[in-house]
C-alpha cells in the first residue's frame, strides 16, 4: 500500500517547551486517520508541521513521497487544509471566497468557476452563492471552510477539528459529507475532541499526549483492548464492591462516586454485580473510545 | 532570517486578491483623494492669501498654494501605503486570518508581504492620481512633466509600505500603531517640507529633514510637478530606493518571526 504521509521522529520545540516529543506514524493512500488527544497534546502543532506551516525541530516528514522542507510547494499543491479558525474572507463573497482560494493554486478561472459551484452544490451552499460571509451561520461557513479546502482537488485533506462548535445537526451534515468523501478514496487526516466523531469517520487513529504517541490502531481495536466491550458504572459503590473487584482483579476506575469497571463478555460477573451491588444506580453499557481516551490520558483537567 | 529564493510571480495573486477586496469600496476611497486636495487648497489659499506673499524656494518665488499643492500628493501617498500595511494588514494578518488561509496554499509567506507592499503601493499611486488630477484640472501641476509623479508616487509608496509592513511584524498590537504615527509619521508629516521649505529650518535641523523619505518624496513629487527642488533628484531616488530595499527586507523578516512558528 501507497504511504501517502511517513512521519519519522517528529520534534517540535518552542523555547523549552517540547510539543511534539517524537513521534511517528504513517498514513496509507484512501485511509481516514485520527489525531486525538486533550487541548495542548501537541495535535495542531503535529498537523501544522504536516502542510509546512511550522518547520519540524526535528525528523523527517514525507508528504507523497517528497520531502515537505525541499518540496514544500509541490506538496502544498496537493493537500488541502480545513483550520480549527475561520480563515475565510469576510470581505469576499462565498463564490469570490472560493474563486480567489483557486487562484492560489493557478486553476484557471474558468475551471474554478465550474469546481466551485459543484462543491457548493455538493456542500449544499448553492443558495448562497452571492452571500457575503459574515451572513453565513457556524455550519454554513465550516462547510465553505471544507469546499474551500477541494478546490485544489487534493489529493490529502487535513482537518483540524472541524466540527468544533457546530450544533448536532450541522455536525452530523458535515459527519456525512466527510463520510461522502472518504468513500471516494480521498486521504483524509483529522484532529478532533469528539471521540464519537473518531469512532464513526477514522480506520485508524492515534491517541497523544504531552507530545508523544499513546496509542495505535482502529477504533474498535483500541476499545477491545483499553476499554473492555462492557463498561458498568456503579454510583455511590460500597467497601464490599470495591473488595469484590479488588478480589477478582477486575480492571476498573474509583471515582470515589463512582466506579467503573471495564468488563468483558462474562456475562455471569455482570449478573453477580447487577444483583449483589447495584443498590444505588448502575449503568450497563458499551465500551466507547471516550472510555479509552480517559483512561489514556486521566481525567484531570488541563487548561 | 530572510528567504528571497521563495518569491516568485505568484504574489501577483495576493496583490489581486486585494484589489478584488478594494473593488468593493473603491467608491468610497476615492472620495478622499478626489476632495481632499480641494479642501486643503480652499483653506490654505483663503486663509494665508493675507498672511503669506509668496514663498522663495529653490532660488524662485511661488505662490503658498503653489508650494503646497506638490506635497498634498506625497502626504496621501504617504498615508495610503502606511495605513494599509499597518492597519489593514494587521487586520488581515491577525484578526481574519487571512494570511494563515493563503500559506496553507502553494504561496510562500515571502510572496503574500511582497504582495501586501505592492498592493498598499498600487493603492497610494491610485490616489495620487486622482489628486494629480484635480490639481492639474486646477492649475497646480504642471504637465506632462507631472505625469512623472505617477512611478515616483509607485516608489514612495513601496517605502511607506514596506516600513508600514515592519511596524505590523514587531507591533505587539494594533493599538500600539499609535506609537510610530505619533513618533515618525507626524513629524514627518510636519518638518519634511511639506508646508514650509526646509531651507527655512534653522541650519542644525536641516539634516534631520533630509532623513525623512517623505521630504524626499515631496522633493520629487515638487520636482516634477511645480518644476522646482531643492534636493538633488538623484539623491531622492537613489534615498527612496534604499529606503524601500531596506525595510522590505525588514518586513520580511519581521514577519516571518512573527508568523512561522
Amino acid at each position: 500500500m501507497e504511504n501517502i504521509i511517513e512521519v519519522e521522529n517528529l520534534y517540535k520545540r518552542f523555547g523549552k517547551v517540547t510539543a511534539v516529543d517524537g513521534i511517528s506514524f504513517s498514513v496509507a493512500k484512501g485511509e481516514f486517520f485520527g489525531l486525538l488527544g486533550p487541548n495542548g497534546a501537541g495535535k495542531t502543532t503535529t498537523i501544522r508541521t504536516l502542510y509546512g506551516f511550522s518547520p519540524p525541530s526535528e525528523g523527517l516528514i514525507r508528504i507523497f513521497g517528497i520531502d515537505i522542507q525541499d518540496g514544500w510547494r509541490a506538496v502544498k499543491a496537493r493537500i488541502g487544509v480545513c483550520h480549527q479558525e475561520n480563515t475565510l474572507d469576510p470581505d469576499l463573497s462565498v463564490m469570490q471566497n472560493l474563486h480567489i482560494f483557486a487562484g492560489y493554486f493557478s486553476v484557471p478561472p474558468d475551471e474554478a468557476r465550474d469546481r466551485a459551484e459543484e462543491l457548493l452544490d455538493f456542500f449544499a451552499l448553492s443558495h448562497k452563492k452571492r452571500a457575503k460571509v459574515a451572513e453565513l451561520s457556524g455550519g454554513m461557513a465550516r462547510r465553505l471552510i471544507l469546499a474551500r479546502a477541494l478546490i485544489n482537488r487534493p489529493d490529502l485533506l487535513i482537518l483540524d477539528e472541524p466540527t468544533t462548535g457546530l450544533d448536532p445537526q450541522s455536525r452530523h451534515q458535515l459527519w456525512d459529507k466527510l463520510d461522502a468523501l472518504k468513500r471516494s478514496g480521498l486521504t483524509v487526516v483529522i484532529t478532533t475532541h469528539y471521540m464519537e466523531e473518531a469512532a464513526q469517520l477514522c480506520d485508524r487513529l492515534v491517541i497523544v499526549d504531552h507530545g508523544k504517541i499513546l496509542v495505535e490502531g482502529s477504533p474498535e481495536s483500541l476499545i477491545a483492548e483499553h476499554a473492555g466491550r462492557h463498561v458498568i458504572e456503579v454510583e455511590g459503590p460500597d467497601e464490599s464492591l470495591r473488595k469484590f473487584v479488588a478480589d477478582r482483579d477486575i480492571a476498573h476506575e474509583d471515582l470515589e462516586q463512582r466506579l467503573i469497571l471495564y468488563t468483558s463478555e462474562d456475562s455471569s460477573l455482570n449478573d453477580t454485580i447487577r444483583e449483589k451491588f447495584c443498590m444505588d444506580k448502575c449503568t450497563f453499557r458499551n465500551g466507547t473510545l471516550e472510555d479509552v481516551f480517559l483512561r489514556l490520558t486521566g481525567r484531570e483537567l488541563r487548561e | 532570517m530572510i528567504r528571497l529564493n521563495t518569491i516568485s510571480w505568484r504574489f501577483f495573486k495576493v496583490w489581486k486578491r486585494n484589489l478584488v477586496t478594494y473593488q468593493k469600496i473603491w467608491k468610497v476611497s476615492f472620495i478622499t483623494p478626489l476632495l481632499e486636495p480641494m479642501l486643503f487648497i480652499l483653506a490654505f489659499g483663503l486663509g494665508f492669501s493675507g498672511m503669506i506673499d509668496v514663498v522663495s524656494y529653490a532660488g524662485a518665488d511661488f505662490s503658498y498654494t503653489q508650494f503646497m499643492a506638490p506635497a498634498l500628493i506625497a502626504v496621501a501617498v504617504m498615508y495610503n501605503a502606511f495605513f494599509e500595511t499597518t492597519y489593514a494588514s494587521f487586520v488581515r494578518m491577525y484578526y481574519q486570518k487571512t494570511f494563515d488561509g493563503m500559506l496553507a496554499t502553494p504561496l510562500s509567506l515571502e510572496e503574500i508581504i511582497i504582495a501586501e507592499i505592492v498592493w498598499s503601493a498600487t493603492k497610494a499611486t491610485a490616489a495620487a492620481a486622482i489628486m494629480m488630477t484635480v490639481l492639474g484640472v486646477l492649475g497646480f501641476v504642471d504637465f506632462p512633466a507631472g505625469l512623472m509623479i505617477l512611478p515616483v508616487a509607485l516608489l514612495g509608496g513601496l517605502a511607506f509600505g514596506a516600513v508600514g509592513l515592519f511596524f505590523t511584524g514587531v507591533t505587539p498590537s494594533i493599538e500600539m500603531f499609535n506609537l510610530p504615527i505619533f513618533l515618525f509619521i507626524t513629524p514627518m508629516f510636519l518638518f519634511s517640507g511639506t508646508f514650509f521649505p526646509v531651507s527655512n529650518l534653522p541650519a542644525w535641523a536641516r539634516p534631520l529633514a533630509l532623513a525623512f523619505p517623505l521630504h524626499h518624496l515631496v522633493e520629487m513629487v515638487r520636482g516634477f510637478g511645480l518644476g522646482a527642488h531643492e534636493t538633488s533628484g538623484l539623491f531622492s531616488l537613489v534615498y527612496l530606493l534604499i529606503f524601500s530595499i531596506v525595510f522590505t527586507l525588514a518586513a520580511l523578516a519581521a514577519m516571518r518571526r512573527r508568523l512561522i512558528k
